[in-house]
């Protein structure tokens, strides 16, 4: 699988298939704080990634001023 | 997983509400949570005018096409920091999205209207460039509407943004700011009203928004923001929410329903001592405003660096 990561931009390759779940335990992200996007869809922590997939895991965690 | 509404394929989970669902059910559900924020705590009157506090990310752009879609009399304003690649980029956000959907944005300039940028006010005044930024939007948003013709700002600020803000006034237990800390802030002399539909929706729900209806945002985080408090704060709220889902919710909703009105006297009485500004004519405990004092040492810096 090829992971699209940001902040900063970055490109890895992963061994598939697995859940987006466990995928996120591998790189020790927190689910709460990503959204994860394969082609151009959203998918659930428990969605089948294949092994030829491309996969953005995209933060959503914005800080800053108040 | 499932769509909670129809049992279609969901594209979007959200543990604290137990719940999945697909992209047209997760549009209606956060258009009646913003629907239900602004009811509750009643933001909107009949015949307001708003101005939504754009700044090319996902919770202003969110917000912005949210309140359209609930047909409210609603435009932009933009704020340029001069925080160098990172505002040019994010200007490009906020002007496709309005010209895309013929909306009004307006747009105000740190440096080019007020003689500083928010790296130049971090520089001469040795702080956190955060706290100098948000300074100057409070400013020149409430000004900006004030002189305008406009009711009401409306900010981007999510249930992740109030929890993490929370978390800080309570560590250092901060009793004006918690007594601020409300999803409405009534307008008063000097001030116009101040609102946060969003608070409802948790900032993952918004990025998630953003996608789902084809709003291009601006996804890398602010350079100067890195080490930023807040970031620090929602980790440490998003490690808890993890564990244990609806922790942040019922962290901030329980504050604001039972606790708040603990602290809003302390707020009231901090306003009521307060005069205009004599350069500005904003609110002020002295006799200059704190922006004003702050533009007149960075804009100085800023004509120094460029002699």
């Amino acid at each position: 699988m090829k992971i699209l990561l940001r902040n900063p931009r970055r490109e890895i390759e992963m061994s598939g298939p697995c859940t987006v779940a466990s995928l996120l335990q591998r790189l020790e992200l927190n689910p709460e704080s990503v959204l994860v996007i394969v082609g151009d869809e959203l998918v659930t922590r428990d969605a089948r990634l294949e092994d030829s997939a491309n996969v953005e895991i995209r933060p959503v965690i914005s800080g800053g001023s108040q | 997983m499932k769509c909670r509404v129809c049992r279609g394929p969901a594209v979007i989970d959200i543990k604290r509400h137990n719940a999945g669902f697909c992209r047209d059910h997760f549009l209606v559900h956060c258009r009646e949570q913003v629907r239900r924020a602004i009811h509750d705590h009643k933001m909107v009157e009949p015949g307001d005018r708003i101005v939504v506090a754009v700044s090319g990310g996902k919770d202003s752009l969110a917000l912005w096409d949210l309140l359209v879609g609930l047909e409210y009399d609603v435009d932009g304003l933009y704020l340029g920091l001069g925080i160098g690649e990172y505002s040019g980029e994010s200007v490009q956000f906020a002007r496709d999205y309005a010209s895309g959907r013929g909306l009004k944005l307006h747009e105000v300039d740190l440096h080019d209207d007020l003689g500083f940028t928010v790296p130049d006010a971090a520089a001469v005044t040795h702080r956190s460039p955060c706290g100098a930024c948000g300074l100057s939007k409070r400013h020149v948003f409430n000004t900006f509407a004030r002189d305008h013709g406009y009711d009401v700002v409306a900010t981007g600020h999510n249930l992740d943004d109030e929890a993490a803000v929370l978390l800080g006034n309570v560590l250092r237990w901060e009793t004006g700011y918690l007594g601020r800390q409300y999803p409405v802030l009534p307008s008063a002399p000097g001030f116009v009203r101040k609102v946060k539909p969003l608070v409802r929706l948790g900032e993952r729900e918004m990025a998630a928004y953003c996608v789902l209806q084809g709003i291009d945002y601006q996804v890398e985080e602010c350079p100067m923001a890195e080490g930023n408090r807040h970031l620090g704060y929602k980790e440490v709220l998003n490690a808890l929410e993890e564990r244990s889902p609806g922790s942040k919710a019922s962290f901030l909703f329980g504050f604001l329903e039972r606790a708040h009105a603990q602290f809003a006297t302390v707020a009231v009485e901090e306003r009521e001592g307060l005069s205009a500004c004599i350069e500005c004519g904003s609110p002020t405990t002295g006799e200059v405003c704190a922006f004003c004092r702050l533009r007149e040492r960075a804009s100085g810096a800023s004509l120094g660096e460029r002699q």
